[in-house]
């Protein structure tokens, strides 16, 4: 039998709040370079599931492991972009100092960013298009001006898993489509990709899908999840074709 | 009448005073003292705390006076009780954290009361903790306020990142490997001691003022944390030098007189950049049309 590396694992894993299980019996095993979508709606429990990946809530029970080591416990090496960036209009900060603190899992307290890190800063805006408004104040950024700085924060960690909640939320349509291609290149060079998402046409382009609806329908690749009985238990309603 | 005449009251009441320049450079200390822990208070959201701090060392220093130990000593340990309070209230508590935090506040404020209404000079007391004594400042306070100064610089010097992360989403310090639990303590030591450190210029009541104001108007108009900080102390330095004015000239509280200065420069920045804050939505396409 081979024993392959999962960058992400969990086995019989329960999420919640507290004493509160939003999802339980969760088995994930995601490979270097996988990208999964989380579909289910609002309360389903993919932002839960994100947040006890990135270290933000304790399991209640089961085992899960993020490159092989506690959630949580590598922050250079694991990115997490929040449903909701909090973008208070008293933050004197633009768009480019957001994207600039991406660095500092990597520089700590103290150590100055050098050129290596500006470069990284600067490629991740403009992979994002926030290098369009590089020097304006977040207070002055539109919803998805504001979502697209702080996707490249996200890109600016250089993580090897990248975990999204819902990062497509308030772009347009060119936006949306430079996600996909960003997250084709991550992939390309191995990074786990886990997304939660409303959008069951970003989802047919992931490697799998799971379907929550506080509890697993479905997972496994788009087209056994994504079947019209499985989204009618996790939606109410089938996807038109 | 030449020139030199003419300016005179601008700068002759120092000149003449000994109690003024030290007034003013308690003033100059404790502005820049506001401006680096006031910054991060306005940027995290922390004005109702900073102000439950301001009123908690309120007991501390009446039990001082009535023991006859210097104010700050008594302050220190009132602002440590306060931030055990403040702490366990937002962690534990299933009450709304601003009621309960608002509930200790006054809690502490009745508590100074009562223990300053044991001294005999209760009237006179309770004014000097709740208005501050500015024109009472000696070089001890003065060495006092050095002190704070350096230690509130070097928490923020060592804390500017995590602080900076979390003004803008605690789980992001978080999952950039910052403790959001120890770094959130170490600014409320920092507001804190900003609060020890100044209240007895501008009193309890007041001191806040000089925390919140300055940095407000760096917020309104500043692109970055460091030029809000700079912009802070400024505002901080004038109103100290304008509020003393004014106290020497009109013989009104100089305290009072500083905080005043300060509030009213927040408003006048604020209905001055009012127009231009609202446009800024719309300024974004002309930028691009004039960069292509």
């Amino acid at each position: 039998m081979s024993i392959k590396r999962h960058s992400i694992e969990a086995t019989a894993l329960s999420v919640g709040y507290g004493v509160h299980t939003v999802v339980q019996d969760i088995d994930l095993h995601v490979a270097p370079g996988d990208f999964v979508a989380l579909i289910g709606t609002n309360g389903s429990g993919k932002s839960t599931l994100l947040k006890t990946l990135a270290g933000m809530l304790s399991p209640i029970s089961g085992s899960v492991s993020v490159l092989m080591a506690r959630p949580g416990d590598l922050p250079q090496r694991v990115a997490y972009l929040p449903q909701h960036p909090v973008s208070s209009h008293t933050l004197p900060l633009r768009a480019r100092d957001i994207v600039g603190m991406g660095r500092f899992a990597r520089l700590g307290l103290f150590r100055r960013p050098s050129l290596v890190d500006n470069e990284i800063v600067a490629q991740s805006m403009h992979r994002t298009g926030a290098d369009e408004f590089s020097n304006l104040p977040l207070r002055e950024l539109s919803g998805g001006q504001q979502q697209r700085t702080h996707l490249a924060q996200v890109l600016a960690r250089e993580a090897e898993v990248l975990l999204l909640d819902e990062p497509t939320a308030g772009l347009d349509m060119a936006g949306k489509a430079a996600i996909a291609a960003i997250i084709s290149e991550e992939r390309a060079k191995g990074t786990t990709v886990v997304v939660a998402t409303h959008d069951l046409h970003e989802a047919e382009t992931a490697s799998s899908v799971m379907l929550l609806a506080q509890r697993v329908v479905a997972y496994g690749p788009p087209a056994v999840a994504l079947r019209d009985d499985y989204l009618r238990e996790c939606f109410g309603f089938t996807q038109p074709h | 009448m030449t020139s030199a005449a003419l300016l005179a009251p601008l700068w002759q009441p120092f000149a003449d005073n000994q109690f003024l320049r030290h007034a003013l450079l308690a003033s100059g200390l404790v502005a820049v003292i506001c401006a680096v822990a006031g910054t991060y208070v306005v940027l995290r959201g922390l004005s109702f705390v900073g102000d439950a701090l301001a009123h908690g060392v309120i007991p501390g220093i009446a039990i001082s006076l009535l023991l006859g130990v210097p104010g700050f000593v008594g302050a220190v340990v009132g602002a440590g009780v306060m931030m055990y309070g403040v702490t366990a209230i937002t962690s534990r508590t299933r009450l709304s954290s601003d009621t309960a935090v608002g509930l200790l506040f006054v809690g502490m404020l009745s508590l100074g009361v009562i223990v300053t209404s044991r001294s005999a000079s209760f009237v006179g007391d309770i004014t000097r903790i709740l208005f501050g004594e500015l024109l009472g400042v000696t070089t001890g306070d003065l060495v006092w306020q050095v002190s704070v100064l350096i230690v509130v610089a070097l928490i923020a010097f060592v804390g500017h990142r995590p602080f900076v992360l979390m003004s803008l989403d605690d789980g992001l310090a978080r999952t950039s490997g910052f403790s959001v639990r120890l770094f959130h303590r170490l600014m409320l030591v920092m507001v804190a001691l900003a609060i020890v450190g100044s209240f007895q210029l501008v009193g309890t009541l007041l001191v806040l003022g000089l925390v919140i104001a300055p940095a407000a108007t760096g917020a309104l108009v500043a692109r970055r944390v460091g030029s809000m900080m700079t912009v802070a102390a400024c505002c901080g330095l004038v109103s100290s030098y304008v509020g003393l004015l004014v106290s020497y000239h009109f013989d009104v509280a100089a305290g009072a007189s500083i905080v005043f200065v300060a509030v009213y420069l927040f408003v006048v920045v604020a209905v001055v950049t009012i127009p231009r804050r609202k446009l800024g939505h719309r300024e974004i396409p002309h930028q691009h049309e004039h960069r292509h």
